[in-house]
């Protein structure tokens, strides 16, 4: 009787190369320059597609078991929070207003980055970052819908949750993350690659998903620090695709060596624009802390930064134009834009609030150089005016920043009681800028960044109004057209946090923790 | 020199891997945070897949660490034995 042998299975190296690289092939009847007309006109010169490597070598196969994995095990978690009405147990209803950010500004961009990668898992012409690209896709795909079932627990009880896909398109702050992406998918895929991969995935996600989740799970929110964790563990593999691409485009040719530099400098500055809503949340919408934005910022962003562009500096590479004055920042960012949120809240998805004394403290300890200075007394005076029955809301419409969208708020770097303004011509109209970065990435692309869709612009021109509106019956009120406009629900979604329907249901339910716990 | 850094959520199905890494490099620090565990090294780290097995006593497929990864820093390179992160500099 013949004994069957066993076939020795095929190791990983050998099983990645026969599943990406041997899937591949150059096509005949069409000249490859046809089949992949993208990835030529950026500049970037590659002599040989067959350098890439994907250094974790998965593939399809393996990919659909282990993400199949996460999944089982995230919506058993997603299903016993609802079951046991998790959104009871977490510190205090303040910090729901965090998830709403999150749902409104961040999960959509999940999708975005789906849409993205599907691009460029069809349009690159070697077949490892091309197998890369579309497990990232899926991975996109997965996020977005993985946040929304998590989040959607909440909106069934609380406001500010149901309209995302609405307000990601038309709310004004939002228009910060959405033209963020729009800029990075409008580009050629290596400029992409390096916006999203390498600048955003590798450089700052850390800033967003560990050290806010891991406040999640302190706050006792587990469908949250589940899902985070969960869309994180695929974010390894993205930071390594971004680290890879970099590598690659730069031992490829001396030549992409300043195109590289200038979208490092240029997504660099752009996401840590972004990211000052995330620093925001970190600072105000944790009622219990696990570590300050400044301490998230130094040790995800300046130790592992600093490393990373060591280690690049062998090919040319530099640290990111922007970099000193965005560590600069991290004392200043998180208070001017809570600061602006505050003032603004009452157009806004989300409520706001003055801190508690122990917060204050908190902040105090944890911002030695610039909070008791710059900003603890604005944040008492705004206390004891919401005190007096005079809580203080913004009226006005701010000027925006042409580049990343966001108010004009921030300080000049170093001299933190001036705004830093900055303006260019540009064929005869000027434009305005929050700081020496965003005007030089205007600068650099002019034609692309005058067409900017700023909502504050927009409102004035008349296009934020229903078709119904009328601005010529007397009792027409502008803002709040605008806010029937972007769908808000006035009166529940916006405004001061105190005495909202989220705080008085939250009370009524008995949820959170013990308060004296929550102070801590 | 730099410090390369790996992180898994704090669980059980962690806790040998997070073991099996201390046990294999000397210098590594870890940092337990909610629902988070860091292990900073400086240089170099290298996660073994013999040490894990060692640790819960049956066979180990090392590509089951992406499960419960969280994030991780340096330049990787990863066979069917071990899963390492380094600077180059």
């Amino acid at each position: 009787m013949d004994t069957r042998v066993k076939a020795k299975k095929l190791g990983l190296r050998e099983r990645y190369a026969a599943m990406t690289r041997g899937l591949h092939w150059d096509t005949t009847y069409q000249p490859m320059d046809k089949v992949f007309p993208y990835d030529t006109y950026e500049g970037i010169k590659i002599h040989d597609w067959s350098k890439w490597e994907d250094p974790f070598r998965l593939t399809m196969d393996a990919y659909w078991k282990y993400q199949s994995e996460k999944e089982k095990k995230l919506y058993a978690v997603i299903d016993a929070f609802a079951q046991n009405n998790g959104q009871l147990g977490v510190t205090d209803a303040r910090y729901i207003n965090a998830l709403k950010l999150f749902i409104q500004g961040v999960t959509p961009l999940e999708y975005y980055a789906s849409r993205g990668f599907a691009h460029l898992g069809r349009h690159f012409r070697g077949d490892g970052v091309r197998v890369a690209c579309q497990l990232q896709a899926v991975d996109e795909l997965r996020h977005f819908q993985t946040e929304t079932h998590a989040i959607s627990n909440y909106n069934k009880f609380f406001n500010g949750m149901h309209n995302p896909s609405h307000w990601f398109d038309n709310m004004w702050y939002l228009s910060v993350p959405k033209s963020f992406f729009e800029d990075a998918y409008s580009a050629g895929p290596f400029e992409f690659l390096t916006a999203v991969s390498f600048s955003f995935e590798y450089v700052l996600t850390n800033l967003l998903f560990v050290p806010f989740m891991s406040g999640a799970a302190h706050n006792g929110d587990l469908s949250t620090v589940t899902f985070g964790f969960s869309a994180q563990s695929d974010e390894s593999r993205h930071m390594t695709l971004g680290i890879e691409s970099i590598k690659f485009m730069l031992e490829q040719d001396p030549d992409n060596v300043p195109i590289v530099q200038r979208w490092v400098d240029k997504w660099f500055w752009r996401g840590y624009r972004l990211l000052t809503l995330v620093a925001m949340m970190q600072d105000y919408m944790l009622p219990k802390r696990v570590m300050s934005w400044k301490e998230a910022w130094e040790m995800y962003a300046e130790s592992s930064g600093e490393a990373l562009f060591k280690d690049l500096a062998r090919y040319g590479i530099r640290k990111p134009a922007g970099w000193d004055d965005a560590c600069e920042g991290k004392n200043h960012i998180s208070h001017q834009s809570w600061n602006a949120f505050y003032g603004f809240c009452g157009a806004a998805a989300f409520h706001t609030w003055a801190p508690s004394t122990s917060e204050l403290d908190w902040l105090t300890q944890k911002y030695p150089e610039s909070f008791k200075k710059y900003y603890r007394p604005r944040l008492e005076h705004y206390a004891a005016e919401e005190a007096a029955g005079r809580r203080y809301y913004n009226q006005g419409l701010p000027q925006l920043c042409q580049t990343c969208q966001i108010p004009m708020f921030f300080t000049e770097p170093g001299q933190p009681r001036w705004i830093a303004y900055r303006e260019t011509e540009h064929e005869g109209e000027t434009f305005h800028f929050c700081s020496d970065h965003c005007q030089t990435i205007f600068e650099n692309e002019p034609d692309k960044f005058v067409q900017s869709w700023l909502p504050v612009h927009q409102i004035f021109q008349g296009n934020c109004f229903k078709p119904d509106a009328n601005p010529a019956d007397p009792a027409f009120n502008p803002a709040s057209a605008v806010l029937d406009y972007y769908q808000l629900n006035q009166g529940q979604d916006n405004a001061e946090f105190k005495g909202s329907p989220d705080d008085q249901n939250f009370q009524r339910w008995g949820g959170g923790q013990d308060p004296q716990e929550a102070q801590l | 020199m730099s410090n390369v850094f790996i992180a898994f959520q704090a669980n059980e199905e962690s806790r040998p891997v997070v073991d099996a890494i201390m046990a294999d490099n000397p210098e590594a620090q870890v940092v337990y945070s909610p629902g988070l565990v860091k292990i900073d090294c400086p240089n170099r780290l290298v996660v073994r897949r013999e040490s894990i097995e060692e640790q819960i006593g049956r066979s180990f497929d090392l590509q089951q660490i992406h499960i419960n990864l969280v994030t991780l820093s340096g330049n990787i390179d990863e066979d069917d034995d071990s899963f390492t992160l380094s600077w180059k500099h």
